[in-house]
């Protein structure tokens, strides 16, 4: 694919008529299921060049999330998404929410260096910049990162990428999220539901053993086979955790087992939203009755 | 030359006694909303407020600000806009691109004396500060309590926090904490229109669209922050430092190479080449080799396994790659002193000549040898010493162009050279900057790397926050206008840069 790829998905776009576009379907009702009457479109696939002593990947938005991981760790390299099984690398970015490990691999919206969209208006723009660091300009990616496609459509983007830890270790028991914090440096998560918590550590191997026999001998903690199943449905984390959920610590996020109304955002954002929306796409025609507003978190 | 015509433009010359009376009246409104104590308007705050720490000269201030509260900021902001004025945000006018530089007679709006840290939460490792604090200020506050705040530029002892928000600013150690964006969680901000928004969330990603993420490295173009919470970063159980140093200049840059290619992220990775060690060696007494062509600085930090088999595997890298010696800091006194000639490069340059000239493109870091060469070969083809010192774990060149302002001519050279510089990095797969910003300095360098699309892109998220060009306007976006008095760039014609 490469360009001619990215010419064929700018054609598919058109210049008129309502779009949505589609990835692995995973989470297709988030934020309001497509107006109908919106034509299906699907971004190109396949990566299109890894350099991993560059760790940049450059991928076709379409691309399945685990056929890119698959290429990635053979250099033992990974990236800051994840999405349900099925999901591709433009749905993940479109719906924006990190991964579990975000405490350590970091958002969603820090792996995206560059991106190639097409606009309402049919053409094709970059947003961002294929280096690693990069303050040319606005930093249209990280607004793209979880606008649902309403401001444009993405086909290629260039994403950093990580090394892959030398080992991964979830840890379960009754502590405190406290008490496991002060005892580990940068977990890549921490999940608690009120009474028992649970602890991913990673890194190198005598670093990941040490930390995790100091949890076991000072707080009890015991090796769980992996992170604990999540309820449904994510919320804001707002004051006392409710029954049944769980808390990923330090990132404001519930998972609970009914779901939850979005808040309603601050008076200056609702009319930023608005403008910035309206800006990219005079005529809606990106994505019709999706809204990032409406999800929960 | 060719003059903005917006409405908010004053002219000069024979429109004298108007322009003055304007600013007379402006002045009366500003001290009515904040205090007379607040604003300024003498001929040596007009000089002093009409440069930052760029190349440019000839910007004009219209007043001052100097605002002590988010209502404060507000109101200079209506009064500004009701006298059909634009405003700049400035914070301590340390940036290098001409971001505060104002144009046309704008009120200036400082943030420098909103400087509480408001609220320190080190359970939830966030802190809420105002603009103005200094960026080493809050890490010398939260010491002892295990945290600090990441993003750390040369220039941290000085610039300001609302700046590095504006600029979206890095330093060595955001090769892998990453750069100041990834360290603020919420802003709260005075929009163009005056209104008060906050942006972003104390925890995690906001929902909706990622307007903190836009507004961080705006450029005071998307309006003014008054209010930022930034994440603390637990301070490393274990820092080693290294110094490698080497005979060639392009053996460093392979050493770079392999090490990111062998799936080590060091905290810091920085090249400092002959003439940069020979400036800071004298006041750094770091013990830096005078002969080496170019040495590394290299921080590996985190938990005390990792952080030892990965100096381990630097040293052999470094070693392969031709490394005379590999140096590692036995204590905290020589750690400081190594990064002591690190952050003080930019002052030791006044020792060789009286002016510089600093570019900050990126380019991919595996071509980080030819890139560094080929700068070199530009240099020697104007006739300038070039120093560089730079974040080279993360592709991020300083090539410092060092020369005497008062020689004749001088000027024109290092502007070409300047030119070739961000032309070869963009050739290579670059951009035009990796943590200074465009401001005014490089907007006419964005066509080199953005379409007529892209760049109308960027315009609708600059619209959108300011639909009627009030914030900083002719900063970041190339546009048919021109900030009418500035010199020191090749688009002003006339004017001899002083």
């Amino acid at each position: 694919m490469g360009v001619s790829g990215l010419a064929d998905f700018r054609d598919e776009v058109g210049h008129s008529g309502p779009v949505c576009v589609r990835g692995g379907g995973t989470r297709w009702e988030l934020g309001g299921p497509p107006a109908g009457g919106s034509r299906e479109v699907r971004a190109p696939t396949g990566v299109v060049a890894f350099d991993p002593a560059e760790m940049t990947v450059v991928v076709g938005a379409g691309t399945p999330l685990a056929d890119l991981a698959g290429a990635l760790a053979e250099h033992r390299q990974e990236v800051a998404l994840e999405g349900p099984p099925g999901a591709t690398v433009g749905g993940v970015l479109a719906v924006g929410r990190s991964s579990l490990r975000r405490p350590r691999i970091g958002a969603v919206r820090d792996a995206l260096l560059q991106a190639d969209c097409v606009g309402a208006d049919g053409a094709l723009f970059t947003a961002g910049g294929p280096t690693v660091k990069n303050v040319t300009g606005y930093d249209l990616c990280r607004l793209l990162v979880g606008s649902l496609g309403t401001l444009a459509l993405i086909g290629q983007v260039i994403l950093r990428t990580w090394p892959s830890p030398e080992r991964v270790l979830w840890m379960q028991g009754s502590a405190t999220p406290e008490a496991v914090r002060d005892m580990c440096f940068r977990p890549s998560s921490a999940l608690w539901d009120g009474q028992r918590v649970s602890v991913c550590l990673e890194g190198y191997d005598g670093d990941v053993e040490a930390e995790a026999a100091a949890l076991g001998s000072h707080l009890g903690l015991e090796v769980a086979a992996a992170a604990p199943a999540l309820p449904p449905h994510r919320s804001r984390w707002t004051g006392r955790l409710p029954e049944g959920c769980i808390l990923e610590v330090g990132t404001g996020v519930v998972h609970g087992p009914v779901e939850v109304e979005a808040g309603i955002p601050g008076p200056g954002v609702v009319t930023l939203a608005a403008r910035i929306r309206t800006g990219f796409d005079p005529d809606g025609r990106l994505n019709p009755g999706r809204d990032p507003y409406r999800i929960a978190a | 030359m060719v003059r903005d015509l917006t409405p908010l433009v004053v002219q000069t010359g024979s429109m004298w006694w108007t322009r003055r009376r304007s600013l007379d009246l402006l002045t009366r409104d500003l001290e009515a909303a904040i205090g007379a104590d607040r604003v300024a308007g003498g001929a040596s705050a007009l000089h002093l407020y009409s440069r930052d720490g760029s190349i440019i000269r000839g910007g004009r201030a219209g007043v001052v600000c100097l605002p002590g509260s988010t209502e404060q900021v507000a109101a200079c902001v209506r009064v500004a806009r009701a006298h059909g004025r634009a405003f700049v945000p400035r914070g301590a006018g340390t940036g290098l691109s001409g971001g505060a530089v104002p144009c046309d007679d704008p009120v200036v709006i400082s943030t420098t004396r909103m400087d509480r840290i408001l609220e320190v939460d080190v359970d939830r490792r966030i802190a809420w500060v105002e603009p103005g604090v200094v960026n080493l200020d809050l890490s010398r506050h939260l010491v002892g309590t295990g945290l600090h705040f990441a993003p750390d530029p040369s220039s941290q002892q000085a610039c300001t926090i609302g700046g590095n928000v504006a600029n979206n600013s890095g330093g060595p150690h955001c090769l892998l904490y990453g750069v100041t964006s990834v360290h603020v969680a919420a802003v709260e901000v005075v929009l163009p229109d005056g209104e008060v928004a906050v942006l972003g969330e104390e925890e995690g990603d906001a929902v909706g669209y990622d307007l903190r993420g836009a507004f961080v490295g705006g450029e005071g173009t998307l309006g003014i922050a008054t209010r930022i919470a930034v994440r603390l970063t637990p301070d490393p159980p274990e820092v080693r430092t290294l110094l490698l140093d080497f005979t060639t200049i392009e053996e460093a840059a392979e050493t770079v190479s392999a090490v990111i290619a062998a799936g080590i992220v060091p905290a810091a990775l920085e090249l400092m080449d002959q003439q940069v060690v020979r400036a800071v060696e004298p006041f750094a007494k770091a013990g830096y080799p005078l002969d080496a062509a170019a040495v590394l600085i290299v921080e590996l930090d985190g938990l005390p396994a990792g952080v030892s088999r990965e100096v381990e595997a630097v040293a052999a890298i470094a070693r392969e790659c031709g490394a005379r010696t590999v140096r590692i800091a036995a204590d905290e006194g020589e750690r400081a002193r190594i990064w002591k000639g690190r952050k003080g490069a930019f002052g030791a340059i006044a020792n060789i000549k009286p002016s510089y000239y600093l570019h900050d493109t990126v380019i991919p870091r595996t071509r980080l040898a030819e890139v560094v060469t080929g700068v070199n070969a530009i240099a020697e083809r104007h006739g300038l010493i070039v120093m560089n010192v730079f974040h080279a774990g993360d592709g991020n060149l300083h090539p410092l162009l060092v020369f005497d302002h008062r020689e004749p001519g001088v000027m024109e050279r290092v502007l070409a050279a300047g030119e070739e510089i961000v032309r070869l990095s963009v050739e290579v797969g670059g951009v035009l900057s990796g943590e200074h910003g465009i401001g005014l300095e490089k907007r006419r360098f964005m066509p080199l790397l953005f379409s007529e699309e892209d760049l109308a892109a960027q315009r609708v998220l600059r619209d959108a926050f300011d639909p009627d060009g009030v914030a900083n306007p002719h900063k970041v976006l190339p546009s048919g206008s021109s900030c009418g008095d500035v010199q020191g760039l090749p688009e002003i014609p006339e004017g001899v840069w002083v």
